[in-house]
């Protein structure tokens, strides 16, 4: 897969904090990052890292209490943070789409599944009625792998699998060039998951997609990502070629991910398990946030919070302890 | 943790290693005919869910029912819980016939309990006023899914994992019944448990709230415990301290564990076997390793390529079958898993292969694996 050199969507030091009663919970921090053309990007970390929140900031779809205070998101090199309340929202759809997690069962009960494409059709202005957006409507289940006849059926006629696969029918319906899945397959079957991944790697190929995989599970992500960005806390940990990733992982946090997970090769390998808890992203340690729970901890990182930096060519990671050397 | 062992050894010394046999478990619920069906006369339709089941389960085994959504998995547990009546089939537990124990004591029942523990009877018949199905579920305790769903918000962690005590009339007397919360508590993990005792499930994390829910699991002191996908809600730097920790229980109460789940990666980690389900049948059986490194039928085979292994030079051509398990209603002809099975020949819509003997302990239901060996008993 050739994968074009220029950014498509570049993040710059991206800060998204919620205020609240219970004071300012700082849920991103600082967050760079860049997706290509035809890219597949996974956004890896364990629940309340602020995955979601990032994705959010970037579309522009935060909640009333959640603020972008710093950072710049450019999409093909215009900021898209200081366009018009209208504009953004030809960019989402048209160029963004998000297939939000659990986004299969936010499909209306009621009305059949391909008059809730052809909605979308009509409300972007890529069909002027719903009966002339059938024939769009027929193209798009196709494409995910559903028979065009099934477009009159309700959602209680679909099985899970074929709901999240219209889910993506409708991610797709006016021809983005980014789409966001938030834990696209967290709730399915093995099996389903395979055939989700198998689907998205397709299109990814067939219509260039570039596609932000956003999961807690680093076993999706080895199996189809060409780039991985493991987040903590509210900041980047690590980032880097997924290769390098599982190969050779720099953060101690990416190395405990790994080692939490099953690997079917090494069936008597104990698990281990990362002890302890995200931090409170409202009551932060002064230092790294990762200090609390980190096995490499030395005093230095209880005070100073280490910066983002490349350790390698194009790889960062936020770490007193990695060295020129390694760790 | 510090009587618990020679509990479990005076206990071992007086039952069979074997403590569940389930043998031809048939569980079928029969459709609603409606009016037009009635009149007519037609035969009424019928749902599958556990079609002929049969497997046993030693003392301190961990076995895992590994399938897809709709393969009769949970079915199969509610049965062995006696939560739902079994259609056909009978279910041992340590070697009592436990199919059909009801909610009313009768005279089997009464013999059935004393024989499951019956120095505890003797020594307080008053414990059990009612002496059946709730007695076996002293024995068999259940873990489910969802952790945020099966604690009650406005139960406290002592609440919670007292109640069962309460179910069961057992430590009335107040310190003793604090001791024995407390000490479920530390087993599962929280420590120190008086830490724990006050807060409400909002209070606690998703690897907490299930610690909580295993811990009224283990207050009843079971002997089987069927953990029902007990992480698959929960985020994958804690599923490992959960697995571990059901692991423990095995190694130092003696607990069998019936671990329920559609990811093959997790099952592979702690079980000593792995039963294959299928459209309500088992389809293979064996020892975790054998199965995992020479799987025998093809729905295995295309499970195992599809779990994720975390390692990018090892992707390899998964084997995704189309569609889904399809309805226990129509059944095919000849192999149920036919319609999906990439390597179905001519035969298997005639013959509905049953288990055969493939290699010690493991048993696979495959036309292609038949051959010339003899039929498992």
């Amino acid at each position: 897969m050739e994968i074009d050199a220029s950014p498509l969507l570049d993040v710059r030091h991206l800060s998204t904090h919620f205020v609240t009663d219970e004071g300012v919970f700082r849920a991103v921090e600082d967050l760079s990052f860049q997706l290509r053309r035809g890219e597949f990007l996974g956004l890896v970390g364990e629940s309340g890292c602020g995955k979601t929140t990032a994705m959010l900031s970037v579309l522009r779809l935060l909640p009333a209490a959640g603020r972008i205070v710093a950072g710049e998101v450019r999409l093909e090199g215009e900021d898209i943070l200081a366009l018009e309340a209208a504009e953004m929202r030809r960019v989402r759809w048209r160029k963004m789409s998000i297939i939000f997690q659990g986004a299969m069962n936010a499909l209306n009960p009621v009305r059949s599944v391909g008059d809730q494409i052809a909605e979308a059709l009509v409300l972007h202005e890529m069909a002027p009625t719903y009966h002339q957006a059938g024939k769009r409507v027929a193209e798009l289940l196709e494409l995910v792998g559903i028979d065009a006849a099934r477009a009159d059926q309700y959602p209680h006629q679909y099985s899970g699998g074929m709901r999240q696969r219209a889910m993506i029918a409708m991610a797709l319906a006016c021809n983005p060039q980014i789409v966001i899945a938030d834990e696209p397959t967290t709730a399915l079957d093995v099996m389903i998951q395979a055939q989700i991944l198998e689907l998205l790697e397709r299109l990814q190929g067939e219509l260039g997609l570039a596609v932000i995989l956003v999961t807690h599970d680093l076993s999706v992500v080895a199996e189809v990502c060409h780039n991985v960005l493991v987040m903590y806390g509210g900041v980047l940990a690590e980032y880097a070629t997924v290769d390098a990733i599982y190969n050779e992982p720099l953060h101690p946090y990416t190395r405990l991910l790994l080692e939490a997970f099953p690997d079917l090769s090494r069936p008597d390998a104990r698990l281990v398990s990362i002890p302890g808890q995200p931090p409170r992203l409202n009551a932060l340690p002064a230092g790294c946030r990762f200090a609390p729970r980190c096995p490499m901890v030395i005093d230095r990182c209880r005070v100073e919070a280490p910066p983002v930096r490349q350790v390698r060519p194009g790889r960062w990671a936020t770490c007193h302890r990695i060295d020129e050397e390694g760790v | 943790m510090s009587a618990a062992p020679t509990a479990v050894d005076a206990r071992r010394s007086l039952v069979p290693e074997t403590v569940l046999e389930v043998e031809g478990l048939f569980k079928h619920f029969p459709l609603p005919r409606g009016l037009v069906g009635a009149l007519l006369g037609r035969p009424g339709r019928v749902v599958h869910a556990v079609d002929g089941v049969s497997f046993t389960l030693g003392r301190g085994e961990i076995l895992a029912l590994v399938g897809e959504s709709g393969c009769g998995k949970t079915t199969t547990a509610l049965s062995l819980m006696g939560l739902l009546p079994a259609s056909a089939g009978s279910i041992r537990f340590n070697g009592q016939d436990v199919t059909h124990l009801s909610g009313r004591p009768d005279g089997a029942a009464r013999a059935t309990v004393a024989a499951l523990d019956g120095a505890a009877y003797r020594r307080e018949p008053s414990v059990f006023p009612s002496l059946t199905l709730k007695r076996l579920r002293r024995q068999i305790q259940m873990i489910f899914q969802d952790p945020y769903e099966s604690l009650n918000p406005r139960a406290t962690v002592y609440e919670a994992v007292a109640e069962p005590l309460e179910v069961h009339g057992l430590e009335p007397d107040s310190e003793s019944r604090l001791a024995r919360v407390c000490r479920a508590l530390e087993d599962s993990g929280l420590k120190p448990a008086q830490a724990f005792l006050g807060r409400l499930p909002h209070e606690l994390s998703g690897g907490q709230r299930q610690r909580v829910v295993i811990a009224g699991a283990l207050v009843l002191e079971p002997s089987l415990i069927i953990a029902d996908e007990p992480v698959s809600m929960l985020d994958v730097s804690i599923r490992a301290d959960i697995l571990n920790l059901l692991d423990d229980l095995r190694t130092r109460r003696g607990i069998s564990i019936l671990y329920i789940t559609h990811d093959l990666g997790t099952a592979a980690c702690f079980t000593d076997r792995i039963a294959v389900m299928y459209l309500g049948r088992i389809v293979e059986i064996g020892p975790t390793r054998r199965v995992l490194a020479d799987p025998q039928h093809p729905y295995t085979r295309a499970l195992l390529s599809v779990v994720p292994v975390p390692n990018p030079r090892l992707r390899r051509k998964r084997l995704i079958l189309s569609g889904e398990t399809p309805n226990p209603i129509d059944l095919p002809s000849g192999c149920r898993f036919r319609p999906r099975c990439p390597v179905a020949v001519d035969r298997c819509a005639i013959v509905d292969p049953g288990l055969t003997l493939v290699g010690e302990g493991h048993q696979a239901a495959c036309v292609l694996v038949e051959g010339d060996r003899p039929a498992a008993t």
